[in-house]
């Protein structure tokens, strides 16, 4: 394969700057096409073309352009904006056009100043390479040649999805850098370990499947009452303070992908340090490594270029599809798409494109559904199974979700986890509100559930979610008239409501054990809650007054379990009490 | 230098420029009046046929017989250790009668981004005195907090005592102040200078003033100069700087004239759809870098439209900073100062900064616990405005007490009144010990059998949690 880099000067024909306008530039004399990335003025900044009109050039420029004057050159490198993609990209940490973060603090110091190109995969590394084929194997677009022990996580080199195969001819075990040749085909075709992908189209699969395995994500009111599938599409928008960050950075941790891409898409600077600090400390529940072992984080925070933000989603997507063609499941957090759809805004009016919708560029439903749509379970064209999941937060201004991100990540996503500031204020945390959230995977999954948790857990969880929504109503009357005034049985219920909010839904992420719930502990606690519910129905019917039921003090014990490890003999213990309690109340 | 005559068109603060040789983007401008009078500007647009010039001060004076100088440079800053004490114009030059400054070096006032790699986490507890502050929404060295408050709300007076208190514990030093003020009125400004004085912070102070006379489009700069001048002192002389920008909803609604004089498509209600961008890249410009000795803090103020947290301003404000100080005035009615309202405030960094070795082991949970019994008792107010407080069951009423308690002796306390983290955490302990223990569900019972005041013996325990047993 032939391997081009973008930061060389192989210039195709010049040009010169005609107009400087904050990051959109017009060039002329350029021979260009769409999105072919071009290098900009004296420094060569890296800029993708988005418009050709007539002679005139346009050019979105990733770096700052101040100071850059109209005469200066621009040259065209005839390739479009592309990643890299081999081993080294776990564990790295790139900006939104994939320059590791940490080769610019050595490159410019602390400050990202402009100018500097820094390959996305490292050219002095070498990595043991293991063929699995041999000389006279027949390999297609996508095949797996070979393997890299990069992390924990097994890396499949593959042959590329854009490269017809054909008949080895050699392979070599050993250790090479990333643009060293380790296979050789019949027809003369080269292959390295790594391979570049231009980011806005998506990599090729061979077939879609239908999302019927959940991602497990150890978070009780998201796998417990809106769950997401491998491969499934889910949004989070809530309005500042409600927490989406601190749920994100959860899923990032916990979820049952083997491959995360987190991608803070215009967020605080602060913020992203703390995943860069906590990342590496923290362990995978399932291999014990430290999570950053299966990551690949890009961070773009809000006060680097816009232009890079708007390409920062696709680098992310790129790399999350190219290891989901290794046949892992992965799963993808971008936070936030309103930052990456407000890059596009600003963009768009530098272009002087008719608005729509409060100023967004019109295509804003077609990006957004172009995005999420390269989620998905799929069989790969090397024949392995592998998954994206792609959870969007969006972050509505004022907390109005009638606004177009939200509005038209909606008409897209099947599920929907609704932030409630009102919820965090008081503290309840995960503070998804749990009338408002959907999931639309509910159906295809309950296969899943029955067979791997028990066959009575979809019961338990349409219960659970009848008693909030009745709750629910009956708040609005006790608004009105207070709780006493309710009949007992009505109060009886409003207690059960309260105990499946407090126990189940609230999860303490930053408690050690209550982080992550697995769906036995999950299905353990609320059959604990039903138990409670039912013996209280009973009671109640058999006479015993609200007041008795509800001063039972075993139930007062429950939500400790939640914070310990071994928790089953203690739940045991607090049953078997809560049983004693009930029958001496009745024999009263 | 080149001067052209070539002005042709003069709109609001913009001038346009034709017939130049190559100007750059973000270059300054100098505009030569016929009496000789420079004023500066910035391009905004540059081509070979016409540059848009943005005018700083006013345009008052400028024709088309005025001249533009390009100085193929961006706006850069002379900085030094010398301006500490001392009092610039919202452009930057010294209005203090003093002497002009000695640069030790030029920077540029954009300023770059920090790399996030490059970053060390905020987690110094930074002891603000004021409870609901430290104890509930606590401060950290390197964040950027800001204080969202409406018109005839004292932020002012709350942004000072923070200044006045605010100290790290264990550490001698004491923070450097860079103060700019934003189309504030002179009263306002005069009133923040003889605080200074009064305490003896304007030695270690650089302010920068533009006041409600000053031109509006200087807005644009004078944080920059402001943030430059802090990340000098910071990074490179190593202090720890807490910078208070006030007030941020005029340096909007400058950013909003510039918007509409270029004729830009708008956002929402009039402000340009780059203005997330252009507000981070002045509140990003905090925190901590790796193996740097100093810190910049943030405290920017802002006045909310009509009292309302959705509006454009604080909103997209929130989403960048972390967190927020909400001052209510539904508090301030009832007499109490600080009226700080806990509830949609918020501190994103606070789990960084609190607990064992850095304040106390129960704060996070005292905390947790004081918010939600708080809100439930807040929302019953709601209730008895309805039904009357008779009607309310055992448990509510003592929710609904919690709640008034909470606000007369938590909330409130004087605007020299210094409280220690300890003291503040006390007196959570004692304001819960008023709810029966069974309550206390967000406090494992560890930490209550240690700092619950029956079993400390500290205060007496009252009837309610008496009656527990």
């Amino acid at each position: 394969m032939e391997v081009k880099d973008v930061t060389s000067k192989n210039a195709g024909t010049g040009g010169v700057l005609q107009r400087i306008a904050g990051p959109v530039v017009t060039a002329v004399g350029l021979d260009a096409h769409m999105y072919d990335v071009v290098k900009v003025g004296n420094e060569e900044l890296m800029g993708e073309v988005i418009k050709i009109q007539g002679d005139h050039i346009i050019i979105q420029v990733y770096e700052d352009t101040s100071g850059i004057r109209p005469g200066e050159p621009v040259s065209n490198t005839g390739l479009s904006l592309a990643v890299e993609l081999g081993p080294g990209l776990l564990k790295s940490i790139y900006d939104g056009i994939q320059r590791p973060l940490s080769v610019l603090v050595d490159k410019m110091g602390n400050f990202i100043e402009r100018g500097v190109s820094a390959p996305g995969l490292d050219r002095e590394i070498k990595w043991d390479f293991k063929p699995t084929v041999k000389a006279g194997d027949e390999v297609g677009p996508g095949s797996i040649i070979g393997e890299v022990q990069e992390t924990n996580i097994l890396h499949r080199v593959m042959v590329p999805p854009n490269i017809r195969g054909g008949v080895v001819k050699s392979i070599k075990e050993g250790s090479f850098t990333v643009d060293e040749v380790v296979c050789t085909l019949e027809d003369g075709t080269e292959l390295t370990m790594m391979q570049r992908w231009p980011v806005r189209t998506p990599r090729p699969v061979a077939e879609k499947l239908n999302p019927d395995i959940p991602l497990i994500t150890g978070q009780r009111i998201l796998d417990g009452l809106f769950p997401i599938a491998k491969g499934g599409t889910a949004a989070i928008p809530g309005p500042f303070g409600s927490g989406k960050t601190v749920t994100q950075q959860q899923l990032a941790k916990w979820s049952d992908a083997e491959i995360v891409v987190y991608i803070g898409c215009g967020e605080r600077g602060n913020e992203m340090t703390e995943v860069l600090i906590e990342f590496p400390h923290l362990q995978d529940p399932k291999t014990g490594k430290p999570l950053m072992e299966r990551t690949t984080l890009i961070a773009n925070t809000s006060n680097m270029p816009v232009a890079a933000r708007e390409a920062s989603v696709y680098t992310g997507i790129t790399i999350a599809e190219y290891f989901r063609d290794m046949g892992y499941d992965v799963s993808l957090m971008a936070d936030s798409t309103s930052r990456w759809a407000e890059a596009m805004r600003e963009i768009s009016s530098r272009l002087e494109e008719m608005p729509g919708e409060e100023g967004y560029p019109a295509y804003l439903a077609a990006r957004l559904s172009e995005f999420y749509e390269r989620a998905g379970r799929v069989r790969n064209i090397n024949g392995t199974y592998g998954s994206v999941s792609v959870i969007g937060a969006v972050s509505p201004p004022g907390g109005d979700f009638s606004e177009p991100v939200t509005q038209n990540t909606l008409r897209i996503v099947k599920v929907f986890w609704a932030l409630d500031a009102k919820l965090s204020q008081r503290r309840h945390f995960p503070a998804i509100n749990w009338l408002n959230s959907y999931s639309l995977y509910l159906d295809s999954l309950t296969g899943w559930y029955d067979e791997n948790v028990s066959p009575e857990w979809n019961k338990i969880r349409a219960w659970a979610m009848e008693v909030l929504q009745e709750e629910a109503e009956l708040q609005e009357v006790v608004q009105l008239v207070g709780s006493d005034a309710l009949p007992e049985e009505q109060q009886v219920t409003i207690e059960v409501a309260r105990m499946i909010r407090e126990i189940f839904l609230q999860q303490n992420a930053y408690d050690d054990v209550d982080t992550f719930c697995d769906m036995t502990k999950q299905y353990d606690m609320m059959k604990a809650i039903r138990k409670y519910s039912d013996l209280a129905y009973a009671a109640q019917a058999a006479g015993v007054l609200p007041q008795q039921v509800m001063a039972i003090r075993a139930k007062n014990e429950l939500p400790q379990i939640k914070f310990i490890k071994d928790y089953k003999p203690v739940l045991a213990e607090i049953l078997g009490r809560m049983d004693e309690e009930f029958n001496a109340l009745r024999a009263a | 230098m080149k001067e052209y005559k070539t002005i042709t068109q003069i709109a609001g603060p913009l001038l346009f420029v034709e017939k130049t040789e190559p100007v750059g983007y973000n270059e300054l401008v100098n505009i030569v009046l016929h009496d000789g009078t420079v004023k500066r500007g910035q391009v905004l647009d540059t081509s070979d046929e016409l540059v848009v010039v943005q005018v700083f001060e006013t345009t008052a004076g400028i024709g088309r017989d005025s001249g533009v100088r390009f100085t193929g440079e961006t706006i850069k800053m002379p900085v030094g250790r010398e301006m500490l004490g001392r009092i610039l114009s919202g452009g930057g030059k010294p209005i203090d009668g003093g002497p002009e400054i000695v640069p030790e070096k030029r920077l540029d006032i954009t300023g770059a981004a920090i790399n996030p790699f490059a970053r060390a986490s905020p987690e110094e507890f930074i002891q603000t005195g004021i409870s609901t502050i430290d104890g509930m929404n606590t401060l950290v060295r390197g964040q950027k907090l800001p204080i969202f408050s409406g018109a005839g709300l004292p932020h002012n007076d709350i942004a000072l005592q923070i200044a006045r208190q605010s100290k790290v514990l264990g550490s001698k030093e004491q923070f450097a102040v860079v103060f700019a003020a934003m189309g504030i009125t002179k009263e306002e400004a005069n009133h923040f200078m003889a605080d200074f004085e009064r305490t003896g912070a304007l030695e270690r102070a650089v302010v920068f003033l533009n006041l409600a006379d000053d031109p509006a489009v200087e807005r644009i700069i004078t944080p920059r100069l402001a943030l430059t001048t802090a990340e000098y002192l910071a990074f490179t002389l190593g202090m720890h700087v807490l910078v208070i920008l006030t007030d941020m909803t005029n340096y909007c609604e400058a950013l909003r004239q510039i918007g509409a004089a270029r004729e830009e498509v708008p956002g929402r209600r009039g402000y340009p759809g780059y203005m997330y961008t252009d507000l981070a890249g002045i509140y990003e410009r905090a925190g901590i870098i790796q193996g740097v000795k100093g810190s910049i803090t943030q405290f920017p103020i802002l006045t909310m439209p009509g009292d309302d947290i959705t509006h454009p301003i604080p909103d997209l404000t929130g989403y960048i900073t972390e967190g927020q100080i909400v001052v209510s005035r539904e508090l301030h009615r009832k007499g109490i100062y600080p009226p700080i309202n806990v509830l949609p405030s918020l501190s994103r960094l606070m789990n960084l900064g609190i607990g064992e070795g850095h304040t106390r082991e129960d704060h996070k949970k005292v905390s947790d616990q004081i918010y939600a019994a708080y809100a439930e008792g807040n929302d019953l107010r709601g209730l008895v405005a309805i039904v009357g407080k008779d009607a309310l069951s055992e448990r509510d009423r003592m929710f609904l007490e919690f709640a008034d308690l909470f606000e007369d002796r938590m909330v409130r306390q004087g605007p020299y009144e210094d409280r220690s983290i300890e003291g503040t955490l006390d007196l959570g302990w004692e304001l819960l010990s008023t709810l029966p223990e069974e309550q206390l569900v967000r406090i494992d019972r560890a930490l209550i059998e240690k700092y619950h005041p029956k079993y400390r013996g500290r205060t007496q325990p009252t009837a309610a949690s008496a009656a527990t047993e």
